[in-house]
């Protein structure tokens, strides 16, 4: 064997797994059409003082929002289920996101805002990454319950109540979204700032 | 009510290009593919799908599959929270399609609820007849589709005492009301004959104010707003789904909460 065909076959090869890039883009699909119509809806009754633009608000009106929004959802929970299931499952979630030390965290942070992080390795995730990566799904977890306790405030009483009821849960919906744009933007940006992650992720290396 | 309208004065097939640009060079096509059709369905031609009718079927068949879920999570037994006086939103949100002052008013001499379809006794009720029906009363969260609730205080019939009373066939798929204005709307009989589903007459333990839907209300506190008629003039105990107002432009069927 030359060295070549070693590193061709050895595992640590491939990046991201084809379960993973198949989640992730099916998710960015999803969320982006959560986002958008959620926009709207939030449009018909807004909880702050600003409406979203109607460029960026999807469906044309609440009701076209309404059908994206309930047809997204299953695209949304089943893809999450899948990616969650196959994450605990494989160890991948383990193996990538476990352990997270604070005192990493921190110097970590520093790295990053003085352009000082190491990015040679895509395999290994960055103390900042865990930290954001474990936050994120978190965060997908949250915005789907309080998402199901806004729509099911009756029949799913007991999860609605866990939020703090009808109206509460509307607040931790919506701020549970402004995580995830806030999260896309940082995402979006970094994977732009090196366009290799960005290949990983479609080509798995 | 529906406008089609896109992002004025961008091309989206020129942001596209734009975005392709930011790319490597090896991976600009594959990736000019995938952002054409995530950028179709979302922020950048977005509005064009919903409008597509291709789109709005598949939209509209996945509403008809959220129906069927909903009526299996849907439980008969299955109480809506209740309140206390305090709660009580006040003043309650008046809120329709069109302004207060063009709301019905029903005349409380002449009124008459019509009861068609498959029930046995189908003479139509006045309004004294119905004030005689054994009252229940309930404070409950009402949620408009549009996100906001409110808290309100309603008295009157339980439905399923009255369809009992006239001698509905309740293995009948389908209630559909008419009201006053011309609002109309169809309901599942399983919720038709949830324990708080009622023929309100009054708000607050006052006659229901021409703004609240005189002289009767159908409240359901396990369903939106909207599949809530107000100004109701006849029932019909059916097979057949008529659809109903907000339904037929595109809001959810079942609407259950």
């Amino acid at each position: 064997m030359t060295a070549e065909t070693i590193t061709a076959t050895t595992p640590s090869a491939t990046i991201h797994p084809g379960w993973v890039r198949v989640c992730h883009w099916i998710n960015v699909i999803a969320i982006l059409v959560m986002i958008g119509s959620g926009w709207q809806i939030y449009d018909a009754s807004p909880l702050f003082d600003f409406t979203f633009p109607r460029a960026y608000a999807l469906g044309n009106w609440l009701g076209g929002a309404l059908l994206w929004h309930f047809a997204a959802m299953w695209v949304l929970v089943v893809n999450g289920i899948v990616y969650v299931t196959l994450g605990l499952a494989t160890g991948r979630f383990r193996r990538k996101l476990l352990p997270i030390y604070p005192s990493q965290v921190i110097a970590d942070i520093k790295a990053a805002l003085t352009f000082k992080l190491a990015h040679d390795d895509l395999s290994h995730y960055n103390a900042v990454q865990r930290v954001l990566y474990v936050g994120i799904i978190i965060t997908g977890v949250v915005v789907v319950l309080s998402g199901l306790s806004i729509w099911k405030p009756v029949q799913l009483q007991e999860l609605t109540a866990v939020f703090g009821g009808y109206d509460v849960a509307r607040y931790v919906h919506f701020f549970a979204m402004a995580a995830i744009v806030a999260f896309l933007v940082v995402h979006v940006a970094l994977a732009l700032i090196v366009p290799k992650s960005l290949r990983a992720m479609v080509a798995g290396r | 009510m529906r406008e089609r309208r896109i992002i004025p004065g961008v091309d989206a097939k020129l942001l596209i290009k734009d975005a392709g640009k930011l790319m490597p060079d090896p991976m600009r096509r594959s990736f000019l593919r995938g952002a054409a059709s995530l950028g179709a369905l979302t922020f950048l031609t977005g509005c064009n799908i919903i409008d597509g009718d291709t789109a709005e079927n598949v939209l509209r068949k996945v509403s008809t599959f959220n129906d069927g879920v909903q009526a299996l999570l849907f439980s008969q037994t299955k109480l809506a929270p209740t309140y206390s006086e305090a709660d009580i939103t006040r003043p309650f949100p008046f809120n329709a399609y069109y302004d207060l002052d063009e709301a019905p008013t029903v005349d409380p001499a002449t009124y008459k609820l019509e009861v068609a379809g498959l029930v046995d006794n189908k003479k139509p009720w006045t309004l004294d007849e119905l004030h005689k029906l054994p009252e229940v009363s309930q404070i409950t969260r009402h949620c408009c589709v549009e996100g906001w609730s409110a808290i309100g205080s309603w008295q009157g019939a339980v439905l399923s005492d009255f369809l009992k009373r006239v001698g509905a066939d309740t293995r009948a798929k389908y209630i559909y009301f008419k009201c006053a204005e011309g609002y109309t709307n169809t309901i599942d009989m399983p919720t038709a004959l949830h324990p708080q589903t009622q023929m309100s007459f009054k708000f607050d333990h006052k006659i229901l104010p021409r703004a609240y839907g005189f002289p009767m209300k159908i409240r359901m506190p396990t369903k939106l707003g909207f599949k809530q008629p107000k100004y109701v003039v006849a029932m019909e105990v059916t097979n057949t789904d008529h659809g109903g107002y907000w339904e037929n432009q595109g809001y959810n069927w079942f609407g259950g909460l």
